[in-house]
């Protein structure tokens, strides 16, 4: 468990993370991610405790602290930070212990960067920079990986080229792995688990798949694409926080979370007749195109988000500011308790 | 890129600004006997006082660096009221008149000083008034340049760099030598060239607490001083050197200065 409190911010979190596993920590920015990252690897002070592998890193009730530096840990940053006045293959050989200087050639061969072993930081690509800073890291054989953000600060055009490569040397490490993102794509594509931490506590855990689908926040529904609401169950309705009910066959009773995927709510441009029994007049706030389909943002007795073909809403006459009679079946709605 | 223009009036105020630098120079190399100027630089008593300048000016930055970059860093550290209380220690010689310096410098370490007293009964080491008194007062008056450089590269300075090196596995003592130092290049360059600077120039304290020896304490701001009064042609054709000497390492010294790490 760890606890950091600092300036008025409080940082609360239990987290175990086994051998071969990568675990991602995926918040909103400020929620505490990369000050949990700091604090796992001995760089603020922390309240309660830090074990790896049975050693106890940190144990504020036995004022046990064990500084960064013999920790072990491998911290890898947003950007870079290679040492600008060191050569690739110094930067790359820095931390590694015996003939280091073979040790870290052998990683930039193996990594392809063997032929900018001479080179000096300033002279790499983004991408490039990124890939040796993970070399780095990696050549000192750390028993846990931190990974802050490691892709966030590369272009797009080079962050699939990197991630390929960070997937690779991720399956190749044998320790814990534990990545901080904001990047769902990140998240789901280097991640066995994810922990989604908002203003420093976790809000949900587990699987990729089984966070998506049951999403317990508003950052994780924006994430996964799907209209979150709350309410009190009524056994065949919810009563919504928001205002207004919505009928839905289990609905259960209490604080219960609805889900709603954006395709299943449809836009009538008369109140359509049939079985949808949540049927409103909205309004169309605003149009947004997504890949091949368009999302629009309603308001009305239920605010949502609906994911329409652009055909329909050349069909529709939608614009911002149209009103629109919107439905969504009853079954398509997903509900589980909060 | 387009900047705004500069007001008129602030380019009149600059110009005179340059020209308070200039003029001095100016008279000095238009009235300067230059006849005299082959015999002085060949003087023995120029290459003695000359020497003795640059021996003490330079030993005074080595000083200051190994004790002044420690002091930064520690002063980068603190806060609050002590890195307040640290500051005002460090800057007083800068504001601090060098005449007043060199009497303090006395008082603790002349014969019956505070340190001077025990340093002269139990060793019979006297510190006044000899060549390492000199350099002891280019440092007092120095040091403080190159501890506000360093400080200021320290807070500018990225200590991720630093973080990165010590999750590297890097000591303290690693991460300083490897990492700190080099990063610093440029500010502790700048720093030791200010001080040097200062050291080279420095007059009021090294009199007060080194005396007037020819060979052993007078530097060339001293000789200067004393020429003034028997000799004024002496004396300019030693401030000429002293210019000459002064713009010669600041130009040489120039790009590596303002280059980057």
């Amino acid at each position: 468990m760890i606890r950091v409190q600092r300036n008025g911010f409080a940082l609360d979190v239990e987290l175990e993370v086994g051998a071969g596993e990568t675990v991602a920590i995926l918040g909103p920015n400020g929620a505490g991610k990369t000050t949990l990252l700091r604090a796992i690897a001995g760089l603020i002070p922390v309240e309660g405790r830090v074990e790896l592998d049975g050693d106890v890193l940190d144990d504020s009730a036995s004022a046990r602290h064990v500084p960064t530096e013999r920790r072990h840990v491998g911290l890898v940053f947003q950007d870079h930070v290679l040492f600008p006045h060191m050569t690739v293959l110094q930067n790359v050989a820095f931390g590694v212990r015996g003939d280091a200087k073979r040790i870290a050639r052998d990683w930039l061969d193996r990594a392809g960067l063997g032929d900018k072993a001479g080179a000096m930081p300033r002279e790499l690509s983004g991408g490039q920079a990124q890939r040796v800073a993970l070399l780095r890291t990696l050549a000192t054989e750390p028993r846990m990986l931190l990974l802050d953000e490691p892709l966030s600060a590369l272009d797009v055009t080079v962050r699939a080229e990197v991630r390929r490569e960070l997937s690779r040397q991720l399956r190749g490490f044998q320790g814990i792995r534990i990545l901080v993102t904001h990047d769902p794509l990140e998240a789901m594509a280097l991640a066995d688990r994810l922990v989604v931490l908002e203003q420093g506590k976790v809000v949900q855990r587990g699987s990729p798949t089984e966070v998506t689908a049951r999403p317990r926040s508003r950052f994780v529904a924006d994430l996964a694409g799907v209209n979150l609401l709350r309410g009190q169950g009524r056994g065949d309705h919810i009563e919504l926080d928001g205002g207004g009910t919505l009928a839905a066959p289990e609905a259960g009773e209490g604080d219960v979370f609805a889900v709603i995927h954006p395709r299943a709510v449809a836009l009538y441009l008369a109140k359509p007749e049939g079985t949808p029994r949540n049927v409103w007049l909205g309004r169309a706030e605003d149009l947004d195109l997504h890949g091949e389909r368009v999302r629009v943002r309603l308001s009305g007795p239920v605010p949502l988000v609906a994911e329409v073909t652009p055909s329909a809403v050349r069909d529709l006459g939608l614009a911002s500011g149209a009103e629109v009679w919107v439905a969504v079946k009853a079954t398509e709605i997903s509900v589980y308790t909060a | 890129m387009s900047r705004a223009r500069i007001p008129a009036p602030l380019t009149a105020l600059a110009a005179i600004g340059l020209l308070l630098f200039l003029l001095p120079l100016v008279g000095l190399v238009i009235r300067a006997p230059w006849n005299q100027v082959g015999p002085a630089l060949i003087a023995p008593e120029t290459a003695t006082t000359l020497g003795l300048s640059i021996f003490c000016s330079i030993t005074a930055t080595v000083v200051a660096l190994v004790l002044g970059i420690p002091l930064a860093l520690v002063l980068s550290r603190t806060t609050g009221t002590l890195r307040g209380v640290l500051r005002a220690l460090t800057t007083l010689p800068m504001v601090l008149p060098p005449v007043v310096g060199g009497v303090a410098l006395l008082l603790a370490f002349g014969r019956r000083g505070l340190i001077g007293g025990v340093l002269n009964q139990a060793f019979g080491i006297q510190i006044p008034f000899t060549t390492t008194a000199a350099v002891i007062a280019e440092t007092f008056v120095a040091m403080p340049f190159l501890v506000i450089a360093v400080e200021g590269g320290l807070r500018a300075l990225d200590h991720r760099y630093e973080e990165a090196a010590r999750a590297l596995g890097a000591s303290s003592w690693k991460v300083f030598a490897r990492v700190t130092i080099p990063l610093l290049r440029p500010a502790i360059f700048s720093g030791a060239v200010l001080c040097w600077a200062r050291a080279l120039g420095e007059f009021g304290a090294t009199i007060t607490f080194a005396g007037n020896l020819p060979g052993r304490t007078q530097t060339v701001p001293l000789a200067v001083y004393v020429a003034l009064e028997t000799r004024p042609e002496g004396a300019i054709v030693l401030s000429l050197i002293l210019l000459v000497v002064s713009l010669a390492i600041l130009i040489g010294l120039r790009d590596r200065w303002l280059g980057e790490p």
